[in-house]
């Protein structure tokens, strides 16, 4: 696994970087001593796992967990223990580690980390798309039907071997392909902008040049499918 | 009071001494600027910068095996937002027992 740490402490970060160094298979690219460096290195690069500190003047580690899209798997490293409730309203929290960080616990932070890995992509793990009724598109997860409400989806990203579904009130990660989940959606909401994304098109907030902002996502407009957004939208 | 140690340092982070030294010489380094910036934040009255400076020498405090002094540390952090300072003094105390361990290892 490819981690950064993110700290504003120089011993903290010293201190996780050799935690994790007694450990095989964890590799460090990174170190950050802000949320906002981190933020720039993360717009273009991609990792399994991040060491945060929650608590870091100006930027804090929640600030940082609101503002980045698509999540890695989150360690977070704090000297208080006032945050654990807060800290697992996120799907992408490990685990919550109070320093001084031992490496027997760290160890156990590093096992849960590697398992969510084995079992699944970040958020909520599913199987293939299995079938649509009505404004309903069901997905297997974990042998159960899980019915999506298909007017709250608002973007499907594709993303390996998952599809991200992103809808109102949860977001799933389905073992799919944006072709088969275009086929399940009605042609008249959604609209394959780019050969990674599908959107919801009465979702949109705005558009610019070859971009458009749905929610809080900003997702690029391939040229050759620009025509049939521009033909979809309502213009004066 | 208590003695700094390095119990943790020693004993909970695997047990390598050239990472030992070498956490031994970030501390020297931060802390000192730590300090700096402790005295210019309760200079200068601005009480929530200094709770945040606290909270980052906490961690230092906890490293050096000072637990009580941790305790002391986390409730004038606390306090610091109120603007109470009734534990300065205390905590003071702990920042020079620190400073003279160091110069001391």
């Amino acid at each position: 696994m490819n981690y950064i740490i993110i700290d504003d402490e120089a011993t903290a970060r010293a201190i996780i970087s050799q935690l994790c160094s007694n450990i095989e298979d964890l590799n460090v690219i990174e170190e950050f001593p802000n949320a906002i460096q981190a933020i720039k290195y993360l717009n273009q690069n991609e990792v399994d796992l991040i060491f945060l500190d929650i608590h870091m003047p100006d930027f804090t580690g929640f600030d940082f967990i609101e503002t980045i899209k698509n999540p890695p798997r989150i360690i977070l490293t704090t000297s208080d223990s006032n945050f654990a409730i807060q800290a697992f309203e996120y799907d992408c929290i490990v685990d919550y580690l109070v320093k001084p960080i031992t490496q027997e616990r760290f160890n156990k932070a590093i096992q849960k980390a590697k398992s969510q890995q084995v079992q699944s992509a970040p958020y909520q793990s599913a199987e293939p798309v299995e079938t649509t009724s009505g404004n309903d598109l069901y997905v297997n997860i974990d042998r159960r039907l899980i019915k999506i409400d298909i007017p709250s989806i608002y973007l499907v990203e594709a993303k390996g071997d998952y599809i991200y579904v992103k809808a109102e009130n949860q977001n799933y990660t389905v073992h799919s392909t944006l072709k088969k989940i275009e086929d399940k959606l009605p042609n008249d909401l959604f609209l394959k902008v780019h050969r990674s994304y599908i959107i919801n098109v009465s979702k949109i907030i705005d558009i610019e040049d070859n971009s458009v902002l749905i929610k809080k996502d900003v997702i690029p407009v391939s040229r050759s499918n620009r025509p049939e957004l521009m033909k979809r939208l309502n213009l004066l | 009071m208590e003695k700094p140690n390095l119990f943790y340092i020693q004993n909970m982070l695997g047990g390598d001494t050239g990472f030992e030294q070498k956490l031994i010489n970030i501390i020297k380094a931060e802390f000192p600027e730590e300090q700096q910036t402790y005295q210019n934040c309760i200079s200068s009255k601005d009480y929530k910068a200094t709770s945040e400076i606290v909270h980052k020498l906490k961690h230092k405090i906890s490293i050096l095996g000072l637990e009580k002094s941790y305790q002391v540390a986390a409730a004038y952090e606390l306090k610091l937002l109120d603007g109470q300072l009734d534990l300065k003094e205390e905590f003071e105390l702990i920042l020079a027992t620190i400073t003279n361990y160091l110069q001391e290892i």
